[in-house]
């Protein structure tokens, strides 16, 4: 072997660690901006409608229901939200969902597999940031949305266009970094 | 105060670092004996902070402190006091402290034990050790922070998933990171022999026995993360090709063949560029693992809560480490030239062949864990490589492995001949055709798991023939050959044990594939027959815990209508942790396990869904690492690792301490 060659092949082990490194990078960005999502199932909802349902209100709660005819010719973008009383990560997200509602971001609910005096209670204990609330409790609907599991959040544009999905709890990160941007870039 | 106190002492670990990953390369440099000299008291030094801290968070954990957030997010006050303890280290930021904390204590030891090492050498890798440190210290202060408080407190803690009360699990990362963390040793000796630009048989002295303790401790980590996966998720398998089970692997495959080839640099001074490049790789794997494992860029069962903000900051220690290690090996490596020469036929050669095999393997589980996240991220297609693409393209490579790895111990260093390691062979595979066509017989003509019998009896004979061969057992009297056996180094009995274990292990891995099972809804009274045994499902009843309720099945198998075994499989809730977990029953023999799981039960007919698997040969899976970790540990207390004072009980003590 020629001094040469074996001087590249000696640099061969850095350049694949840094070809996989900006691999990883790209990977990393992806997840950034949404175009990557580890978790499985990337949403075929997205950039179509939601699915046509019907689902009945949740009582005493104060609001009106949300049905796909809600979904369509909107003034700005909404947010859908699949929530549960009995799901820990919602109480995590849930400061989120109200700093939302309180700024006027219409955030409608989807109460799943929840018995509605659970849900109810809920709402009394940490406040009700939904403008639309259904309740789904044999969990149809949100097959029919592809849902992974709650709480999970689908952006819809003016139009009712399916733009984002997050499964997982919205955190206050994720509401910075993710949320706030495609809010901006959907308001127009 | 607590829980600054442990903040602060990070803090004053991270100074610490900084002046052991500065000063020791710097004295190298300018030949300063006192700044060389630094470097042990620093590592000292950070040591005794790290462990600070770390007490401090486990106080945390055992006072149930709700104003800490991490204790608030993993701990509850109606845990049991040993798993509020051991969840200290359960979560992402606890694990990384006790990564932190066994590098330190791996420092401590090359420090205090170091004392036959060149001094340049010894600050050089105090120096890398450091920077390690360091590296992962900011890691943790900057997005891993376990200290953090919340204000007001949270009237209790959230964690109480039941799944990882388990004594099993929480012994799995101490080991794993023993494993993972003692590659960073080796790889802070391939770097300070980049540095000094020699790599000579001192050198393999010291980085061999670091690969063995490291190699064992991840042997023992991954079986022991196979087990609990085993009895405590109840799919009744033992490996899933998961990526991040993949993760653990990829760092033992490499680390096997560092292992094997550090023997060569150490007897032989051959294979050296090599050795340093294994030695980076094998350091670099662990740290992939870790990544993988903690940015969320991976779906899996087992991977930590995580954020892409962390894979970042991993990544960027990727690049630092292992970026500027490649670096210095392309500019450093020429200037080591081997001076042991071999022919292909010889050890040498046979641990050569090692490599290669054992490389590809890792090549194959790299690219097989890592391509769908590729595939899904750039081209946004996604593909699912599971446990197939992995058994097709692993068996190619494990047969010549399992074949050569029976006659490498036999063939004397430099030039061999292969007729005398054939004749020397060939009643073990007499034993190995023996068990192959028993094999078939019995399994019904199943060809796979009886190749892998006659694999296993091949590996197993070719031990005990090394061993038979170096006593000259048979060929002289008794008594010659028992003295024999006596005076023979532990490092070959620790070799053919290991080896043996690889057997045994493959066994396991044939046994598995005879495995049966059957899925089953039963009304109590209900049987079905398996595997030579009624199984009878006598009673599904409401049973009380202390912190749930169950479903309690109870199955009793019946041979030749003779009660054999009563089973009592359950099925648990949890209601503070709203959640299920089915409590697998197991009955053992060493030969075969008898598992059942209950399942759901149907509120209309009253029956019950039971898993029941009959798992052949299933215990030596576990035991035949235990023998390889064993084997390893033999190895290590060999006459020429204690009698080297250096390193006289470094690695033991490093291990008992954590």
């Amino acid at each position: 072997m020629t001094p040469a060659s074996r001087r590249a092949l000696l640099f061969a082990p850095f350049a694949l660690a840094a070809a996989g490194g900006l691999g990883f990078y790209a990977v990393l960005r992806g997840m950034r901006t949404g175009e990557y999502n580890p978790r499985g199932v990337p949403s075929a909802l997205l950039g179509r409608r939601a699915p046509d349902f019907i689902l009945p209100p949740l009582e005493e709660s104060g609001v009106p229901p949300v049905t796909s005819a809600d979904l369509a010719n909107l003034p700005g973008p909404v947010l859908v939200n699949f929530w549960a009383s009995w799901c820990v990560p919602c109480i995590i997200e849930h400061p989120q969902l109200m700093r939302l509602s309180r700024e006027g971001v219409p955030v409608f609910g989807i109460a799943y597999k929840d018995r509605p005096e659970d849900s109810r209670r809920f709402l009394r204990q940490h406040g009700n940031p939904f403008a639309r609330l259904s309740r789904d409790e044999p969990g149809r609907v949100a097959i029919d949305w592809g849902v992974y599991g709650v709480p999970e959040t689908y952006l819809l544009d003016r139009q009712g266009i399916i733009r984002w999905r997050y499964a997982g709890p919205i955190t206050s990160d994720t509401l910075q970094a993710d949320l706030r941007p495609l809010l901006r870039r959907y308001a127009g | 105060m607590i829980a600054e106190l442990g903040h602060f002492a990070l803090a004053f670990a991270l100074v610490l670092a900084l002046a052991q990953g500065a000063l020791p390369l710097l004295g190298a440099q300018l030949r300063d004996a006192r700044l060389m000299a630094a470097a042990a008291p620093l590592a000292a030094g950070q040591c005794l902070a790290i462990a600070a801290a770390f007490a401090c968070l486990i106080w945390s954990y055992a006072l149930n402190d709700t104003t800490v957030l991490n204790v608030v997010q993993n701990s509850h006050s109606a845990k049991p006091m040993l798993f509020k303890v051991t969840g200290s280290w359960g979560n992402h930021e606890g694990s990384m402290i006790l990564w932190v904390l066994i590098l330190s204590l791996c420092g401590l030891a090359v420090a205090s034990f170091g004392r036959g090492l060149p001094s340049s050498l010894k600050a050089r890798v105090l120096g890398v050790l450091g920077l390690i440190g360091l590296g992962f210290l900011l890691f943790i202060l900057r997005t891993s922070n376990p200290f953090e408080r919340v204000w007001p407190p949270a009237p209790d803690g959230q964690g109480l998933n039941p799944v990882l009360q388990d004594i099993g699990l929480a012994m799995h990362p101490p080991l794993l990171y023993l494993g993972y963390v003692g590659y960073a040793v080796t790889f802070a000796f391939a770097i300070a022999a980049l540095i000094e630009g020699r790599v000579d048989a001192a050198w393999g002295r010291w980085v061999r026995p670091w690969s063995l303790a490291a190699w064992a401790f991840l042997t023992c980590g991954i079986a022991l993360g196979s087990w609990w996966a085993y009895y405590e998720l109840g799919w009744g398998g033992y490996w899933f090709w998961d990526p991040v089970e993949n993760a653990s692997l990829l760092p033992w495959l490499v680390g096997t063949a560092l292992l094997h080839s550090a023997i060569v640099v150490e007897k032989r001074e051959a294979l050296k560029t090599w050795t340093v490049l294994l030695a980076i790789i094998a350091f670099g794997m662990s740290l992939l693992g870790t990544f993988l494992v903690r940015s969320g860029v991976l779906n899996s069962v087992h991977a930590f809560a995580n954020d892409p903000e962390r894979g970042l900051f991993i990544l960027g220690l990727l690049l630092f480490y292992l970026g500027g290690a490649f670096l210095l090996f392309a500019w450093r490596a020429q200037a080591m030239a081997p001076t042991g020469l071999f022919a292909p036929v010889s050890r040498e050669g046979a641990i050569v062949l090692n490599n290669l095999l054992v490389c590809s393997l890792s090549a194959v589980v790299l690219v097989g864990t890592l391509w769908p996240m590729f595939a899904d991220a750039m081209f946004g297609t996604k593909v699912s490589v599971g446990p197939p693409f992995f058994n097709m393209a692993a068996f190619p490579l494990v047969v010549p492995l399992l074949l050569a790895m029976a006659a490498g111990p036999l063939m004397p260093w430099k030039r061999a001949q292969l007729w005398p390691v054939v004749q020397r062979l060939w009643w073990a595979a007499v034993i190995a055709f023996i068990a192959l066509f028993l094999a078939l017989l019995l399994s019904g003509q199943r060809v796979m798991p009886a190749v892998g019998f006659a694999f296993a009896a091949w590996i197993i004979g070719a031990a005990v023939a090394d061993i038979a061969d170096r006593i000259a057992l048979f060929r002289t009297r008794l008594a010659t050959s028992w003295a024999r056996a006596r005076g023979l180094p532990r490092a070959a009995w620790g070799a053919a044990i290991a080896h043996a274990g690889v057997g045994i292990v493959a066994a396991g891995i044939a046994g598995m594939g005879l495995a049966q099972e059957k899925l089953v809804a039963m009304s109590p009274g209900d049987s079905t027959e398996m595997a030579g045994f009624t199984w009878r499902l006598d009673s599904v009843a409401d049973v009380t815990g202390p912190n749930f309720t169950a479903r309690r099945a109870t199955i009793t198998l019946l041979r030749d209508g003779e009660v054999a075994h009563v089973m009592q499989p359950s099925r648990r809730w949890f209601p503070l942790a709203r959640q299920n977990t089915s409590e697998v029953a197991i009955r053992t023999n060493l030969i075969y396990d008898l598992y059942a799981v209950v399942g759901d039960e149907d509120p209309t007919t009253g029956r019950a869904v039971v898993r029941l698997h009959y798992n052949l040969l299933a215990p030596w899976l576990w035991l035949g690492a235990a023998v390889m970790a064993l084997g390893g540990a033999l190895s290590l207390a060999d006459r020429r690792v204690r009698v080297s004072a250096p390193s006289r009980k470094a690695l033991p003590q490093g291990a008992a301490t954590t």
